[in-house]
């Protein structure tokens, strides 16, 4: 079954050498390497602003800095996890290393836009990102209007910032879109395609609809702030909430964006790990697509408190419940695959059903937020903040770390210890429930998002909160560790080593520089597992 | 395409299996590019929609200081140009050379006319202190929201203008190929593409067009 491409040693990583040869590479798996360290290096800095946070509120009033650097901790850490890390977190880099070779293609179908738009993303990262050198940023990662607009702060540095590296976004999905369908290797029919693409598909669509919204949407608050148009500004004759209307359009569905791409990475890992073929592939598949549909109809929920008509909340209530059926389909399709299946539990499936945990708590806490009467209570209260975290870092974050456990050995070319990264991951879960599952207590009681103190009665549920979030960070340090050590002297990864089916495992690890020695040719769909011994 | 002139010789890149390929990939590509393009501008039809049922009075008021016959002068240049584009387009589909050159430099030279008679109509309206409505200085004005017509008509022709400048830039890259020689029948997808683009700038201003000066 393998076709070893690499007989002569020659693989991507050494195919040219030096440093040049990496910044101006349009291999689509040298830019995923670069996406993915340079996606991690932000991982790290919103993450050390997460740190600061929880320390900040480890007890009520001053605990290690003053309400403005506060303000500015929590801005930073959302911008960035946000912006910076979670929406590129999947698309740019295993979608730039995974996606070709699932199609059993030789590269993106636009390779040097491809490394444009890594350059985009450097670009509006570091922009957004020197803001820090200036005077910080402080109205959080929403930057409402009319905060943002009286905001004293570099607010339109970061602005221009995220507008550039929204536009990375869109050049990387056309890319990908325009991939899938032109470069697929003969007898890869649309119904044989890995959930993974289909997935990615989705989130494409998203990101070619809903992210010009949201560049065009900053770039009327730059101008706001630079040449006073006032759409959004009421001393003006503007109106505020038709910025949170905008904001919301794009905000909602890049939800998807950042989850999406998770869906498929778990997609990919049950079967291997199962030894069975995924359960409905093609209720899967719909499901992805209705809730990329859905996606862009539901943006109202998020302004049940902002004076929005009550015909329009009711609507926007109603519309936001199928998304839950669709997330359903999908949980219980993952459920029905593990079951009666020969289960591995090697770490991507460890990941996996954590992911399966943490986001189905966070999806069921959205049906709390989607109901008026529930939301006008919940609404800015720390409820909130637990969902969100509990949909995306437990979404996508561990989507993530599914996939980078997968795809190790045929990025790096090198095996990783399963026992460091049992227990790094226990840690993460633990520590990340510890975290934030205090937050839905304190939240229901009242307890509001963003402010610097809180009443002594909270002090308590912050304090696990706080301990929660530094048992995350050193799972996350061990995680580091482990597989920095493996890339240096792990032992030699073989082609396919968790016996998957997808067709990058028919190649060498870490594949040759033009992916497959002979153009791959598909005859069975992509969980198909009866020839293929582990 | 018996007559055609060996002249460029284009190979598609390795990861395509022909140049016809290659061909319906980047107008793929560049499909999708014009539609995040409609979506880039969406918002601001949006916020017009909102703002004019919202304050009718402001528009009827605001256009007034709007000149139709430059607007409709711009329509017409912008038009002439896409009918010039097009022969650029068929000529480089055809391996004429020349009326590629012809038609890219026409294109150009209309896109610049567009831009004098832009320049000379926001001038003009800066120098009578119509403004965005953060700078507006216009005395006299009647209803308290027609700054904020004049905003949507700085964004909105801004923005277009913008884009046309964009357009100009693609051109002149496209005609320096073109005067090397570089396109003919088997290969003119640079051109093709420009030619797209160009068509959805002037596609824009034509709605642009009625709805900021002809609104009365
Ligand atoms: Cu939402």
């Amino acid at each position: 079954m393998t076709q070893s491409g690499a007989a002569h040693g020659d693989n991507y990583l050494n195919h040219e050498k030096g440093i040049k040869s990496w910044l101006t590479t349009v291999d689509h798996k040298r830019i995923g390497v670069m996406y993915l360290f340079t996606v991690l290096a932000f991982f790290l800095v919103g993450g050390i602003f997460a740190l600061l946070v929880r320390l900040e509120l480890f007890s009520p009033g001053h605990t290690i800095v003053g309400p403005q650097t506060y303000n500015q901790f929590f801005s930073y850490h959302g911008t960035i996890m946000v912006f910076m890390v979670i929406i590129p977190l999947i698309p740019s880099t295993f979608g730039n290393f995974i996606l070709p070779m699932h199609l059993g293609a030789k590269d993106v179908a636009f390779p040097r836009l491809n490394l444009l738009s890594y350059y985009l993303y450097i670009g509006g990262a570091f922009l957004a990102a020197s803001t820090m050198a200036f005077k910080g940023i402080d109205s959080g990662w929403t930057f409402y209007a009319p905060l943002s607009l009286q905001s004293r702060a570099s607010t339109t540095l970061v602005l221009t910032g995220a507008f550039i590296m929204g536009f990375s976004g869109i050049i990387t999905a056309l890319n990908f879109i325009t991939t899938t369908h032109k470069l697929r290797a003969k007898g890869l029919t649309w119904d044989r395609l890995p959930l993974f693409i289909w997935a990615m598909y989705a989130t494409n669509i998203i990101q070619i609809l809903a992210t010009p919204v949201l560049a065009l949407t900053l770039l009327l608050l730059v101008a706001e702030r630079v040449l006073g148009i006032g759409f959004f500004d009421p001393t003006l004759g503007g109106d505020p909430v038709l910025f949170q209307h905008f904001f919301w359009f794009y905000s909602h569905p890049a939800v998807y964006i950042m989850i999406l791409p998770a869906m498929g990475i778990i997609n990919e890992v049950i079967p291997v790990f199962s030894r069975k073929t995924i359960f409905s592939y093609k209720a899967m598949a719909a499901a992805i697509f209705g809730i990329a549909i859905v996606a862009f109809v539901v943006w109202g929920h998020h302004m049940f408190a902002s004076g929005q008509s009550d015909t329009a909340s009711f609507l926007f209530s109603l519309i936001t419940k199928l998304v839950g059926v669709a997330t359903g389909i999908k949980v219980f399709a993952w459920l029905a695959t593990m079951y009666k299946g020969s289960i591995r539990f090697n770490a991507p499936m460890l990941w996996a059903m954590a992911f399966i945990f943490v986001f189905t708590v966070g999806g069921l806490t959205g049906i709390y937020l989607s109901t008026i009467a529930t939301d006008i209570h919940l609404t800015d209260t720390y409820f909130v903040v637990a969902h969100f975290h509990y949909t995306m870092v437990g979404g996508a974050i561990t989507g993530f770390m599914a996939g980078i456990h997968y795809w190790f050995p045929k990025i790096f070319g090198k095996m990783y210890k399963e026992g460091p990264a049992a227990v790094a991951c226990a840690l993460v879960f633990i520590g990340f429930n510890l975290t934030f599952f205090p937050q839905f207590i304190a939240g229901s009681r009242g307890m509001p998002r963003r402010y610097y103190d809180y009443a002594p009665e909270f002090t308590y549920l912050n304090q696990l909160s706080t301990i929660g979030s530094f048992m995350v960070a050193i799972g996350f340090v061990v995680t580091a560790i482990y597989l920095f050590q493996a890339m240096r002297n792990g032992a030699k990864a073989p082609a396919n080593p968790w016996g998957s089916a997808t067709l990058e495992w028919r190649t060498a690890s870490p594949p040759p520089h033009d992916n497959f020695s002979t153009d791959p040719v598909v005859t069975a769909g992509p969980y198909d597992y009866s020839s293929i011994k582990v | 395409m018996a007559e055609v002139a060996v002249h460029g010789h284009h190979h598609h890149a390795h990861h395509f299996e022909s140049s016809e390929h290659e061909f319906v990939s980047c107008k793929q590509g560049m499909w999708l590019f014009l539609l995040q393009e409609v979506l880039f501008f969406s918002p601001l039809f949006v916020a017009y929609a909102i703002f004019r049922s919202l304050y009718p009075g402001a528009f009827m008021e605001g256009h007034q200081y709007l000149d139709w016959r430059m607007g409709g002068l711009n329509t017409l240049v912008l038009i002439s140009s896409s009918l010039s584009m097009a022969l650029a387009v068929s000529g480089a589909q055809r391996s004429q050379t020349k009326r590629t050159v012809i038609g890219l430099s026409l294109t150009l030279f209309f896109a610049l006319c567009f831009l004098v008679v832009k320049y000379f109509e926001y001038s003009h309206k800066l120098h009578l202190g119509i403004s965005t409505a953060g700078f507006f200085s216009l005395p006299g004005i009647h209803d308290p929201k027609t700054p904020l017509f004049f905003s949507l008509y700085f964004v909105m022709t801004g923005l277009h203008g913008i884009h046309v400048i964009g357009g100009m830039i693609a051109i002149i890259w496209v005609l320096r190929r073109a005067r090397r020689n570089e396109f003919n029948a088997q290969y003119n997808t640079p051109v093709e593409m420009v030619g797209l683009y160009w068509h959805f700038v002037d596609l824009v201003w034509i709605y642009l067009f009625p709805m900021l000066y002809l609104v009365g």
